[in-house]
């Protein structure tokens, strides 16, 4: 028995199968993954996210504390609404989480959060706040829903009042705005257009049943892990973890070098760790028959051995896809070890599917 | 609920075995193992002409998430493995008993070790 949303009645009343994710009882599907997953990559689907955590910050040096605490540089948040994708390191340059940090007002900014990183996240967050005399504040109040596709934001805006719906449908991307209670956010984990919508938990099951009378299809924790993984998405504990940096783990983007005055915890560590060079992440199209899964061995002539970090079958591929830690000089040739035998995969650029469509040649 | 039809014997690893012919055996998984599998993408069977002993690894059913072993029932000699299953690994989770099988095998081994349909019944309602 382990923690339930307050949607956890309505996905067992639509048929989920549920299973423990980071000790939430959580949704795998609701009869198919692959028909949630092409829901969301042609029409739209909904996610239960509510397990992650909605974090608030507030008070007047919380931008300050955040270009500490931050291995993004929320200076870069210059306008209210405005969001960004980063991690949180470690002094050693360890990836303690990573999180969407949205930009509300110069007072107030919203991080959410992993499930399964959260007591240690709020510990970290509130040990580094206390100097800065900024409030940490875990919004379990709040249920989020994701609505995801290409029909998303259109279905999902049908739930605010008349009024507000203009204002909602011109979120630009990796944006988000307040209505009233709900923060609705043009942001995702599937490579599709759509909303992270953050409601009090008391709107969450009459919002989620509208949306499902409206031709949303619920998908689950199954689905978004093979969205995220077209998207060429990484998933903490998989591709990124306290023993591995951002620039071993294909999050060199996100991370805010210049200016070279803002010491951000973990800076030091990526210094050497680019001066020193690394492994990389990379995406990997398996040539043959078969399925990737995370912990099988990449070999390349030459080279010491990669690793598998997520593997799965992509449903819009129709082919196996994955993301591989391996040596920084890797061909383009490699070969994936699955029970004992050696098959051939491509190492590719991601993202593999983006809005409904292959990125790459098969 | 899972469908467990009478005609077959099963195993507790899922399989299922149909008599076809004399010295002639059906295999494949029960619609209880579809249904945990999920949505199947990947199937491996055994070779034509492969000897096989009574509970070895001969075939490899992939689901979306993950890679699931098939034991051999009974012990005999692989007469044909399911060429569908190449192209349309969803027939084991559209039709387990029957598009959906997985291999043949000759085999002089018998099915009473195996359990019946009752048998099979109470051992899933025991393990829930």
């Amino acid at each position: 028995m382990g923690l339930k949303t307050p949607l956890y009645a309505s996905h067992v009343d639509q048929g989920a199968k549920i299973v423990d994710f980071g000790g939430w009882d959580m949704p795998l599907h609701y009869g198919s993954q692959i028909d949630e997953h092409h829901a969301v990559r042609r029409e739209a689907g909904m996610f239960d996210v509510s397990h992650m955590a909605v974090v608030d910050l507030t008070g007047g040096r919380s931008r300050e504390y955040l270009r500490l605490l931050l291995a993004n540089d929320v200076a870069r948040l210059n306008e209210p609404g405005k969001a960004l994708y980063t991690c949180m390191l470690n002094p050693d340059g360890g990836v303690i989480d990573d999180l969407i940090v949205y930009f509300v007002s110069d007072t107030w900014f919203r991080l959410v959060v992993n499930a399964g990183t959260r007591d240690k996240d709020l510990a970290w967050i509130r040990t580094h706040a206390a100097p800065f005399d900024v409030d940490v504040l875990e919004r379990t109040d709040l249920c989020v829903i994701a609505v995801q596709g290409p029909e998303a934001r259109v279905k999902a805006a049908g739930l605010l009042a008349p009024t507000q719906q203009p204002a909602a449908l011109e979120i630009k991307p990796f944006h988000a705005a307040p209505f009233g209670s709900w923060f609705v956010a043009r942001t995702g984990y599937t490579g599709e257009d759509g909303f992270e919508m953050m409601i009090p938990a008391c709107d969450a099951v009459d919002a989620w049943h509208r949306l499902d009378e409206s031709g949303v299809k619920p998908a689950g924790l199954g689905a978004r892990d093979t969205l995220r993984l077209e998207a060429g998405m990484n998933l903490y504990g998989n591709d990124m973890d306290e023993r591995h940096h951002p620039l071993e783990s294909g999050l060199a983007w996100t991370v805010a070098l210049e200016p070279s005055d803002r010491d951000f915890i973990g800076r030091d560590a990526l210094l050497a760790a680019r001066r020193d060079g690394c492994d990389r992440l990379v995406g990997l199209l398996l040539e043959e028959r078969g399925v990737l899964r995370s912990h099988q061995r990449v070999v390349s002539p030459g080279n010491a051995d990669g690793m598998v970090t997520s593997g799965t079958f992509s449903p819009t591929l129709n082919r196996s896809i994955g993301l591989a830690r391996v040596p920084q000089a890797t061909g383009a040739s490699v070969q994936v070890e699955i029970r004992g035998k050696l098959h051939a995969a491509r190492v590719v650029k991601t993202p593999f599917v983006r809005h409904g469509k292959a990125m790459i040649e098969i | 609920m899972s469908n467990i039809p009478t005609d077959l014997h099963y195993t507790k690893s899922h399989e299922w075995v149909r008599h076809i012919e004399a010295g002639g055996v059906e295999i494949g998984i029960t619609d209880h193992a579809q249904q945990a599998l999920g949505d199947l993408v990947f199937v491996e069977v055994p070779s034509q002409g492969r000897a096989l002993k009574a509970g070895e690894a001969c075939a490899v059913v992939e689901s979306v998430k993950a890679a699931s072993d098939v034991y051999s029932p009974l012990a005999g000699t692989v007469s044909a493995g399911n060429p569908l299953l190449t192209d349309k690994p969803e027939l084991l989770n559209e039709d387990p008993y029957g598009e959906g099988w997985l291999f043949r095998l000759e085999t002089s081994a018998d099915t009473a070790a195996l359990m019946n349909a009752a048998a099979y019944e109470s051992f899933l309602a025991e393990a829930k």
